[in-house]
């Protein structure tokens, strides 16, 4: 069973979004992960780098396959988690948390409003296994 | 699962395809390839018939041996590839690409000449479990009273796994020492439960099951072409570094002519292998420039897990196909540095 924190809001593309002011913290799902296996490279833009809503900003790779990520949100890229360069494998250890992948300054946080539950992403997960 | 030939096959089990792979090269993984197709062939002329249709020579197999050949086209391009079991004089079987079973089915018996050899498809009859790695032969020992020390790489018997009448095989695509088993089909399963235990499955150090990504990766670090990526109808024998199955000097088989002519002029373009000197992975299918002109192509591109490098085969022109030469890869629209390297990228201590 995925694991999926009540307090992030999700995409249907398996991103979270965790909101801290006008900044979202963008990263991978639980489930993403599980179903990438062992992430072995992780691209990311660079700061300063804009994304409107649903924009492709990178890609995920594991052994087999290439998988882009895109931004829930619109806005500039004003971080970037560095250690994913040498240790991708944090993406599958630790997805909330050290496998963030970027903070994106929004330029519209009503945006977050119309992503996903951590209850609706559950149900969706459900459907999209059957 | 993904649909791999028509068959539903795992890409990874649990433990995932970097741990499946590692664990094949330091202690054995298991995999279940019986998608495989086999083709008996039976009659006093079966060794002529196959001859005539493989680059590689028939004639030189002895009973118990095994051969890696290839079927080829007039312009000695490939069919499929394969490996070719003698049984004994009237009898050998054919061990072909799943997804070209058919296709390989209908080349064969075209060109088969009246009340010759008899050919059966006997691809759903069999299952293929192949054990592979270090640890293979003591695995295997478990479960059969032949002496497993005795049958040499590329070499076979006949005999019982587990009490099940079974070929057991000394051949494989992991670049280690292994098996591969064929028995009934129904008896797959029993087989399969009965090596994990015999492997110790479940410890550290035990037996892997291994899925279809792995079996790729392993391949392509001990430079083993695969089908529909290094060799295809489009692609020649000298032009995939498989000079060592034409034997030009055997009797007459299909492709002969058109090999032998190339031989003398040289190839055009050479496969070769390469290994990725800066960030990011290679893929199928992407583009190979040289001094911003795209040269080549990439026939499969992977992270490679046990030499943790990120790995490729790729064909070039001849005159830039040489260990060292800098070529850069197009990594969805972004250039990455390579260099060409001798192949295969690992070989196994002996």
């Amino acid at each position: 069973m995925a694991n999926i924190p009540d307090d992030l809001h999700y995409s249907k593309d398996h991103e979270w979004v965790r909101v801290d002011g006008n900044v979202a913290i963008v990263g991978i799902t639980d489930y993403a992960q599980d179903s990438l296996g062992d992430v072995v490279y992780v691209e990311l833009p660079k700061v300063g780098d804009d994304f409107a809503a649903n924009e492709s900003f990178g890609s995920v790779e594991s052994v087999k396959a290439v998988s882009e990520v895109f931004s829930p949100v619109s806005g500039e890229v004003v971080g970037i988690n560095e250690t994913l360069a040498d240790t991708p494998e944090k993406v599958n250890q630790d997805p909330y948390g050290e496998g963030w992948m970027i903070r994106v300054q929004m330029s519209n946080p009503g945006e977050v409003d119309s992503m996903l539950t951590a209850a609706e992403y559950e149900d969706f997960t459900k459907a999209e296994k059957e | 699962m993904v649909d791999f030939g028509g068959w539903d096959m795992p890409v990874q089990y649990p433990a995932g395809t970097i741990e499946e792979h590692l664990r094949t090269r330091k202690h054995a993984g298991l995999f279940d390839v019986s998608h495989m197709g086999e083709i008996d062939v039976q009659g006093a002329d079966a060794i002529a018939l196959v001859n005539y249709l493989v680059s590689n020579d028939v004639a030189k197999l002895v009973d118990g041996q095994a051969q890696y050949s290839a079927l080829t086209t007039p312009k000695g391009t490939v069919v499929d590839d394969l490996l070719v079991y003698r049984f004994s004089e009237d009898h050998l079987l054919l061990v072909v690409n799943a997804g070209t079973t058919e296709k390989d089915w209908d080349w064969i018996t075209s060109h088969r000449k009246d009340g010759a050899a008899q050919l059966k498809n006997v691809s759903a009859e069999y299952c293929q479990l192949a054990l592979q790695g270090p640890d293979a032969v003591g695995i295997l020992q478990k479960l059969t009273d032949l002496p497993l020390a005795d049958i040499r790489y590329y070499h076979f018997t006949e005999g019982q796994v587990d009490g099940v009448p079974a070929i057991i095989s000394r051949t494989g695509y992991t670049g280690e020492d292994g098996f591969e088993v064929y028995a009934a089909a129904d008896k797959a399963e029993q087989i399969w439960n009965k090596l994990l235990d015999a492997g110790n499955y479940g410890s550290d150090t035990g037996v892997l099951p291994c899925g279809l990504a792995a079996r790729n990766t392993l391949r392509l670090e001990a430079g083993l072409a695969l089908y529909g990526h290094e060799i295809d109808e489009n692609t020649t024998l000298l032009e995939a570094n498989l000079g060592w199955i034409c034997k030009l000097n055997k009797s007459d088989f299909i492709g002969r002519d058109a090999l032998a002519r190339q031989k003398e002029i040289g190839v055009r373009r050479r496969l070769v292998g390469f290994e990725v000197t800066e960030r990011g992975i290679a893929r199928d299918e992407q583009d190979v420039v040289i001094n911003a002109e795209r040269v080549g192509r990439v026939t499969s591109g992977s992270p490679a897990p046990y030499l943790k490098k990120n790995i490729g085969m790729a064909y070039v022109p001849s005159e830039v196909a040489s260990e060292g030469q800098e070529i850069q890869i197009d990594v969805r629209g972004r250039l990455v540095g390579a260099q060409i390297v001798k192949t295969p990228f690992y070989k196994r201590q002996k």
